[in-house]
């Protein structure tokens, strides 16, 4: 593969990633005494020297005066103190640090590891922190601490350091190597002047051994010359300058349950660093991870999570076989060396499956394939478990071989009613039928078991002389073997095909489930319907309780949960904080926070969109175990992709909608400024002119008219108001008993002053039954809509109301006799503002009237409509009742 | 002569206390005004007036909370003063204790209409109303007969507690709930359903054209009233 000429784009990431955030510089020691922390904080006097705002997170003199001295110029952030079994340990603050904002904080010893019930475990992820707040630090590591030479260290010292530091931290800092000789070192131990870690002392004499001092001190220098290597590279990247760079390599570390698999990440790692190449750590699934033990899960786990520290991608791929998997994974992934460990297979395995190193490196074809012996485990504390769904041992469940067993008796049967009819040498292939079934549908043990006992049963019921085990005709023996030998052969065929099956269906059963959550996600209208599915989603999926969280300004805010949980504690609160802030996952399983009973992963939105972080979604077990087994990591990072992608979907619905409604409520405000302006003036000149010129000549007919106009101004403006209260949403609603007849007589009496004597008739049918509506809106939507009819018919003619029953609701009718409806306007008339083109006589009123009445009438659950009346010609408003709000007919009988 | 009737104007905008005064004046009634909730309690005590028009929105304090301190303090008729569509507050108050609301904005006629009735039923509060005559109807609350036209209309009992229970408060509003207590006993049994039913039927043996009451009023949302003919 050729370099590019232009600059990397992930190269430019990084290195934009980096831009505001601050600079770290690491004094790199060979081992404790060389005077680390002595240089840092000399470093440090010398920057404050220099105008910087230094100040000390955490420094240990281990009581030596002279770093007591240069510490003593320093201000000091006072450590926090954790209780922890009776002891008190002062850990570094990292809040009150972040709250103080230096420029430069100085942190010894990296590699420590913080208190429990710390917000991180380790002491690199609080500097990671700081560095994330744009605050640089400066630390000290001795060289024994860096992850990926922690085996080799420990293979020529014998002393295995259980604090690590990961490969990434260093590879993005400002390395100083603190070097003296190994024989002042030694001087120095000598004078009592090292301070030696508890668990050393009893490897004293062989660690500090000059040999031993030496190889340190080289691998100091070599790392340290490594790092600088390695940030060139990435400047050239970025810069595109021109050179040659071998980065062709790939390389692809085959990693399984076993502890050792982590040996083999750290070799990767290695050899990643020395090739500069890209790696990937991946873990080929295949029907042996469904026994995996908890402990084998979580060891999986860890190998994979050590690797992701060490800067490889990480990946667990479903295939048949570990050879089909990795292969087809290698050349997808154009890998150019394979790591993979010595398997522990017994030779009789072997024999029989072929050594998984040999059939994959027949198979790979222009791959490296590096072999590895795994030796005895680091780290074997644990006691290997029992796998889980295998009660039974490894002679599988008692129930396939009675199965089987069964099988090969009904075929005997059968076989006994056939023998009069057909071959002997035929009733032996009878018997696959039985063998193959086992195999196929019980298990491979149970296929072997059944053709034992097919070939026992064929020996004792079929071939002469019956009724015994013995064998007349030599012949006859090599029947037997012949269906013992093919027997296995197809037992074995049955097997692998039903575990090809078991495992596409584990696959159909991710996809399906993928696919039903983003049905579910996508069927959800609003906001909180789609929390409460992600929650109800997650949790059925992956057996879990699930919570979303929402941030606010007040802290992460409980949206969703399922099933439901109403509060959360502190602890939980503080760790879904950190995944909102630092857009990390966090608490149990994860990183930080880990004292936390929930894992909260937060959910960001695209990064187009710049919403940063939209929720947190938390997920616990019943039982307080890990959240997420290994194997259902993907599943979970697949719904976390969804959810997010349904959340920023949502939100940029939602964002239409809110400009689509701007744009609306823009239309509106236009046209309520030139209706306002002029149906507010109007009646107010009328007025303030009649009112002056009733000064000086005073007439009855001023007062009229002053009257009417300010009449008219009142209508307007209770109509803007209702106008308002609709437009607003938040009608107040008092349903109660109500009679249409009360509802008429009132709406007409409160009309008499704006329609002038005109004749009202009234088409009511006595009976008319109770309905349960707001009174007062009803009242409002009649009086517009006898006002509206009062404008629009002719003058002099009636106005009906009229009131039917028809199927399924009660229809109130206002009719006038005027020139009706424009077809094709009848939607049309009850929007804001609209008066009706052909309509040429100046009318009075604003156009709020019929869209009050739609509006009060929805509010209230009634429909309107507008249509033409015939025989006489008008227009006809009818408001629905449905039937729902009629009350069932009372009568005096009924009542108490 | 007859004493002036004397009326408390409480209303925060001083404009429309004048106008109210001016108007009350010519009408001969004889006005104090206040303009928050701290003056109308000191007029009450100075000044015993007759009548108080309260506006319901005042800078200091609830204007219902003032409601039950009025009729604690003086026995003066307490008329509401408030905005259109409150029914809620109009009906509040009326159970409060307070006589008649007026809904804004009012004319002055039907301002001085209101005042007459509220007045001429503080006169009569000593001996009790009697009788009344609304239209052709005339119901005489002694004799618990109940006339149209001269004829005697039938009532059932319950309706009768109805009629009696608005004649006993001439032209006032009375709410829903005043009447309901009146009619059932029973809480449970209260529900403004049976309530319409009994109105109805009522219209029907009283009024002329019971799609046009001109006898028993409604007034939306708070309650019914009796439209009796100036004496």
């Amino acid at each position: 593969m050729n370099e590019p000429e232009r600059p990397s784009p992930e190269a430019l990431l990084r290195a934009a990633a980096r831009e505001g955030r601050g600079r770290l510089k690491i004094f790199l020691g060979a081992a404790p005494g060389v005077g680390k922390t002595w240089e840092m904080l000399t470093e440090g006097h010398q920057r404050r020297a220099a105008g910087v705002d230094v100040v000390v997170g955490v420094v240990e003199t281990h009581g030596r005066r002279e770093t007591g001295a240069l510490v003593e110029g320093h201000e000091i952030v006072a450590r926090r103190t954790v209780d922890h079994v009776g002891h008190t340990l002062g850990e570094m603050d990292i809040d009150a640090i972040l709250a103080r904002a230096p420029a430069l904080v100085l942190v010894d010893e990296l590699a420590h590891t913080n208190a429990p019930g710390s917000r991180h475990p380790k002491r690199y992820q609080d500097v990671e922190e700081l560095l994330d707040a744009g605050i640089d630090v400066c630390s000290t590591l001795n060289i024994q601490h860096v992850e990926s030479l922690n085996d080799v260290v420990a293979s020529f010292t014998r002393v295995r350091v259980r604090e690590t530091v990961p490969d990434s931290i260093l590879e993005q800092a400002e390395i100083e190597v603190v070097d003296i000789p190994p024989d002042e070192l030694i001087e120095r131990l000598r004078d009592g002047k090292v301070y030696v870690p508890h668990e050393a002392t009893r490897a004293l004499g062989h660690f500090f051994s000059k040999s031993n001092l030496t190889a340190l001190r080289e691998l100091a220098l070599r790392r340290a010359a490594q790092a600088v290597d390695a940030q060139m590279l990435e400047h050239v990247r970025a810069h595109a300058l021109a050179g040659s760079f071998a980065v062709g390599e790939r390389i692809v570390v085959a990693v399984s349950e076993h502890p050792h698999a982590a040996g083999l990440v750290r070799a990767g790692k290695r050899m990643a660093d020395a090739l500069r190449a890209p790696w990937t750590a991946v873990h080929i699934e295949t029907r042996r991870d469904q026994h995996f033990s908890d402990g084998e899960r979580r060891q999986l786990a860890d190998t994979l999570a050590l690797a992701s520290r060490l800067g490889a991608s990480t990946a667990s791929i479903p295939a048949a076989g570990v050879v089909e998997g990795l292969g087809g994974f290698a050349k997808d992934a154009r890998a150019t060396q394979i790591v993979i460990g010595k398997s522990h297979r017994s030779w009789w395995f072997e024999a029989r499956h072929g050594s998984v190193v040999d059939r994959l490196v027949r198979t790979i074809g222009d791959v490296a394939v590096h072999v590895l012996p795994s030796g005895e485990p680091v780290d074997s504390g644990r006691k290997p478990e029992r796998r889980r769904g295998q009660r039974w041992g490894q002679w599988g469940h008692p129930g396939h071989y009675l199965g089987a067993l069964l099988m090969v008796a009904a075929m005997t049967v059968l076989g006994r009613l056939l023998v009069e009819v057909i071959d002997l040498g035929n009733i032996a292939l009878l018997y696959l039928i039985p063998v193959m079934f086992a195999a196929a549908s019980l298990s491979l043990r149970a296929g072997l078991f059944a053709g034992l006992a097919s070939s026992l049963a064929y020996n004792f019921f079929f071939l002469p002389p019956t009724g015994t085990l013995t064998v007349a005709n030599p012949e006859n023996v090599i029947s037997i073997l012949v269906l013992l030998g093919v027997a296995v052969v197809t037992s074995q065929f049955a097997a692998r095909v039903r575990a090809q099956a078991d495992l596409a269906g584990a696959s159909a059963r991710q996809n399906a489930a993928l696919a039903s959550f983003s049905r579910q996600l996508t069927a959800a209208a609003t906001q909180d319907e789609l929390m409460q599915a992600i929650c109800a989603e997650v949790a059925r999926l992956l057996d879990v309780r699930a919570v979303l969280l929402l941030p606010s300004l007040a802290g992460p805010d409980l949206a969703a949960a399922y099933p439901p949980e109403d509060r959360m504690d502190q602890i939980e609160l503080a760790a879904a904080q950190w995944a909102i802030d630092n857009e990390q996952p966090a608490g149990r399983g994860s990183a930080t926070l880990t004292a936390s009973d929930w894992l909260f992963h937060p959910l960001r939105a695209s990064a187009a969109s710049g919403r940063g972080v939209m929720a947190v979604l938390g997920i616990a077990r019943e039982d307080a175990g890990d959240p997420v087994r290994s194997d259902e990591v993907p599943l979970l990072m697949s719904l976390l992709d969804q959810a997010s992608i349904a959340f920023d979907r949502m939100a940029l619905e939602e964002e239409n909608l809110k400009a689509q409604a701007v744009g609306e409520r823009d239309r509106l405000r236009a046209a309520l400024l030139s209706s306002v302006s002029h149906d507010l003036r109007t009646p107010l000149t009328t007025i303030l002119t009649a009112a002056q010129e009733f000064r000086t000549h005073p007439s009855p007919d001023l007062v009229e008219t002053i009257d009417a106009e300010a009449q008219r101004l009142n209508r307007f403006v209770a109509n803007l108001l209702d106008m308002a209260r609709v437009e607003a949403g938040a009608l107040p609603m008092k349903p109660e008993a109500t009679d249409l007849f009360d509802a008429v007589a009132s709406a007409v009496h409160d009309t008499r002053g704006a329609l002038q004597g005109r004749q009202i008739d009234l088409d009511i049918a006595p009976d008319i039954p109770l309905v349960r509506l707001d009174p007062v809106l009803l009242h409002h939507c009649l009086i517009n809509l006898l006002d509206n009819a009062g404008r629009y018919g002719e003058p002099g003619t009636p106005i009906l109301v009229r009131c039917r029953r028809s199927p399924g609701a009660l229809r109130l009718s206002v009719i006038d006799r005027g020139p009706g409806i424009p077809p094709g306007q009848e939607k049309r008339v009850f929007e804001t503002f609209t008066r009706l083109e052909g309509s040429d006589r100046v009318r009075h009123g604003t156009g709020l009237g019929l869209a009050i009445v739609k509006g009060f009438a929805e509010a209230m659950g009634l429909s309107v409509e507008a249509a033409n009346a015939e025989d006489p010609f008008g227009a006809c408003f009818t408001i629905r009742i449905p039937e729902a709000l009629i009350i069932r007919h009372l009568d005096n009988e009924d009542m108490p | 002569m007859k004493t002036r009737h004397k009326v408390l104007i409480v209303d925060d905008e001083p404009h429309i206390r004048r106008l109210i005064q001016t108007a009350l004046g010519r009408a001969d009634y004889a006005t104090v005004e206040a303009g928050n909730a701290r003056e109308t309690m000191e007029r009450l005590r100075e000044e015993r007036p007759d009548l108080v028009l309260l506006d319901l929105g005042l800078p200091d304090r609830d204007g219902l909370e003032l409601v039950p301190l009025i009729k604690k303090e003086t026995d003066a008729t307490l008329i509401i003063v408030s905005a259109r569509d409150a029914t809620d507050e109009k009906v509040a108050a009326l159970d409060l204790g307070a006589d008649d609301y007026l809904t804004k904005p009012f004319d002055t006629d039907e301002l001085l209409a209101r005042l007459r009735v509220a007045l001429r039923h503080r006169m009569a509060r000593g001996g009790g109303v009697s009788a009344v005559t609304a239209g052709d109807v005339s119901i005489d609350l002694m004799e618990r007969r109940i006339t149209k036209a001269g004829r005697e209309v039938h009532l059932t009992p319950k309706e009768y507690a109805v009629v009696a229970q608005l004649a006993q408060h001439p032209g006032r509003v009375i709410t829903h709930h005043q009447i309901m207590m009146q009619v059932w006993p029973s809480e449970n049994e209260r529900h403004v359903e049976y309530l319409r039913v009994l109105v109805r039927s009522l219209r029907q043996k009283l009024e002329d054209d019971p799609q046009r009451p001109q006898i028993i009023g409604n007034e939306i949302g708070v309650g019914y009233r009796l439209h009796v003919s100036p004496e």
